[in-house]
């Protein structure tokens, strides 16, 4: 399992193909990565803010529930912070297990709990000034199904 | 205790932490205190539905105690992912 909250950008291509070259009991491999999107008022930079110590504390906690409840033969997560723009890769999640419905569903757990769970604030610089990204009830009620 | 503020908490405040010295008993007794501080901290503790808190680096409800505790933390809902 591995856990990093890094400033530095990642090779999305080269992390997914040495997580999975390391995996080999597992039949099903899933990746997911977020890239900074561009928005309709121009967007200059993403700016993510986050709580060094308890945002890895959270990403290692996240992590770890994943691993066993899906009974996985490796998680990895990687959550960039400071200014970013747009076409960057924010943050990337894999999960290995022998069939895909788990390596699935733990992506998707995964990512439904760091992005209400993991201590990361997003602000969104345009060319009208910055504003913090409000949080959604939606991704707040996503947590429910798990 | 050490209090950190985050994001739109911290601006609002305009320092990212202070060391407090205080007897209060729960979360709730510290957002009181700070709020009769000054009108920042009122403005920045107005609607605590709006926020979370952490008590030494663990996700909390407002009425959690502080006995013990070197750390809290104040922030928005996050946004990560």
């Amino acid at each position: 399992m591995r856990v990093s909250v890094q400033p530095e950008p990642f090779a999305f291509g080269d992390v997914a193909e040495a997580f999975t070259a390391g995996c080999s009991a597992s039949g099903a491999v899933v990746t997911f990565c977020g890239i900074v999107r561009d928005v309709a008022d121009g967007l200059e930079a993403m700016e993510i803010e986050h709580y060094p110590g308890m945002t890895e504390a959270a990403l290692i906690t996240i992590a770890q529930e994943a691993v066993t409840r899906w009974g996985l033969e490796d998680a990895l997560v990687i959550h960039r912070h400071g200014r970013l723009t747009p076409g960057e890769t924010i943050m990337m999640v894999a999960t290995a297990a022998p069939h895909r419905k788990d390596a699935f569903e733990a992506a998707e757990f995964l990512m439904d709990y760091l992005k209400s769970r993991a201590p990361f604030w997003k602000r969104e610089v345009t060319s009208k000034g910055a504003m913090w990204v409000e949080a959604k009830s939606a991704d707040e009620d996503a947590l429910t199904r798990w | 205790m050490d209090v950190l503020y985050f994001a739109w908490v911290r601006e609002r405040i305009g320092l990212p932490r202070e060391a407090i010295k205080t007897e209060a008993a729960t979360v709730m007794d510290l957002v009181e205190e700070l709020r009769a501080r000054e009108d920042r901290y009122a403005v920045a503790f107005g609607d605590i539905s709006a926020l979370r808190v952490a008590v030494d680096q663990q996700l909390v409800d407002f009425d959690a105690p502080l006995s013990g505790v070197r750390e809290v933390a104040f922030f928005p809902p996050m946004t990560g992912g």
